[in-house]
């Protein structure tokens, strides 16, 4: 067993883990944040995204011990008052737009998209590397291409991510 | 997963002296964790370097120092990176995932394995895996792998889209070991498999890669291009780095520089279709027949034949592209 310190959606967290316990795991089954998915286990679908010292990250793939000291942010976090009750600006869009159909790959959606807006440069489709180009839908679907919908809502969560980043 | 010791090491001397038989160095972990989940990777004992003090890009000389922590996301974005090597920034940008790229390192990206399925599945023989094993990939599902330099043990193929532009581009890797420091170029990190093809790279037990060294460069205009199954997050079905200097009084190549990826085990440098067109006239026909000359060599399996053609026309395409 290792001890760690891992502040999560604001609360430092003294823990003793298993070296073996993913990020995704400690946060789901030892901490009982269970927005944060399981989906493949192994960093193809995003479902356990979470934001890890503020930049988006896939929890499976990320050894709870490794993490030490770090910083995360799980869809349970993502609301910006004290007591977590309101919703984020993304949570609100992805509501009005209907973005969601089984909402099971909602968090790691919510959560990717937080720290995708919070990126700066170029992406795989941007025509001129030296911009930092307009956040057309072209943009968001080559962005959010580490998070499946299984349900196919992709219309409709590209539209809520550009009207939450109006 | 294999029970193992967890420990963070603060300088590349501590990694070093923590290293012993059964050790692996861990970076971002996006291919090592997810191999040892499957069982493929058993490490007794995990050496995290990703704090080491390598988080840095800086200038050297004309060129640049990419330092081995440094996440492809920030290596992607890097002002530096974008405006003198654009084709390297694509080349990383077109790799995996938002999410992947934050937490996937320098070196790890160089050091990921082959996503080979036969290699991945620990039910299945595979002479990487478990040498002398066999390869049930030559019979049985080899699509997305070698056409070129692969071996009867192992067909596999290097899966990095950036260590492509780092071929064409001639950089350098910076190892330090329990011996001594040294330098590899790229390629020449990677190896063929022959006869070990558990062996990926030229790396001997316990060394670490601390930075890539870029020269200044090349002069000419650059692109990488890749070709997958799917618009975003899959591997390369075949890619290609290319850079060309055309001399616009006559028209005819002053250098180039084509590397390949998805083709083989190692990221491919076409020095064969460089050759073929120093000095050629910069036109279709003359880049067909330089395409042409580097696949001469190709053996493609009965159901990767595809990636010939593919290859080819994707070499034709890109340099054309780049014709000022």
């Amino acid at each position: 067993m290792a001890e760690m310190t891992l502040r999560v959606n604001g609360s430092v967290r003294e823990l003793d883990v298993d070296p073996r316990t993913s990020l995704l795991d400690l946060l789901r089954e030892r901490l009982g944040l269970t927005g944060t998915k399981k989906g493949c286990d192994h960093g193809q679908c995003g479902a356990c995204t979470v934001l890890l010292d503020g930049r988006r990250a896939n929890a499976c793939l990320a050894l709870a011990v490794a993490c030490d000291g770090s910083e995360v942010t799980t869809v349970e976090g993502l609301g910006g008052a004290a007591d977590g009750d309101e919703p984020h600006p993304l949570q609100t869009a992805f509501v009005e737009r209907d973005a969601f159909q089984c909402g099971y790959c909602t968090p790691g959606q919510l959560c990717s998209a937080a720290g995708m807006l919070a990126e700066r440069g170029p992406s795989a489709v941007t025509a001129d590397l030296t911009d930092d180009p307009p956040l057309t839908p072209e943009e968001i679907r080559e962005r959010m291409s580490g998070n499946l919908c299984r349900c196919g809502a992709y219309v409709n969560i590209v539209a809520a991510i550009q009207e939450a980043a109006r | 997963m294999k029970l193992f010791e967890y420990a963070r090491a603060a300088d590349a001397r501590e990694a070093l002296e923590r290293f012993r038989p059964g050790t692996m160095y861990l970076g971002g972990g996006t291919n090592l964790v997810d191999l040892m989940r499957l069982g493929v990777a058993r490490p007794d004992f995990l050496v995290d370097v990703t704090r080491l003090p390598y988080d840095t890009i800086d200038a050297d000389g004309d060129g640049l120092r990419i330092g081995a922590a440094v996440r492809n996301s920030d290596l992607a974005a890097h002002p530096a990176v974008r405006e003198r090597y654009p084709m390297l920034a694509r080349a990383v940008l077109s790799g995996a995932s938002g999410q992947v790229r934050n937490m996937a390192t320098t070196a790890g990206n160089l050091l990921q394995r082959t996503r080979c399925p036969y290699f991945q599945d620990v039910s299945r023989p595979c002479n990487k895996r478990r040498p002398a094993s066999g390869c049930p990939a030559i019979p049985g599902d080899h699509e997305n792998l070698a056409i070129l330099g692969h071996s009867e043990q192992c067909v596999a193929t290097h899966p990095s889209d950036m260590a492509v532009a780092l071929a064409a581009l001639g950089a350098q890797v910076h190892v330090t070991g329990p011996a001594s420091d040294r330098v590899v170029p790229i390629p020449g990190l990677h190896r063929l498999p022959g006869a070990e093809p558990e062996r990926d790279t030229v790396l001997t037990p316990g060394e670490l890669i601390t930075a890539i060294t870029l020269p200044p460069p090349p002069p000419g205009r650059s692109h990488y291009r890749k070709v997958r199954e799917r618009a975003s997050f899959a591997f390369a079905l075949v890619s290609v780095a290319a850079v060309l200097d055309v001399d616009e009084a006559s028209d005819t190549v002053r250098d180039c520089r084509i590397a390949l990826g998805g083709v083989a085990h190692v990221p491919w440098r076409a020095e064969r279709a460089e050759a073929a067109l120093r000095g050629a006239p910069a036109t279709e026909e003359e880049f067909v027949r330089a395409a042409e000359a580097e696949l001469a060599e190709a053996r493609p399996l009965p159901r990767n034949a595809y990636k010939v053609p593919l290859a080819r026309n994707l070499i034709v395409r890109t340099l054309q592209e780049l014709i000022p």
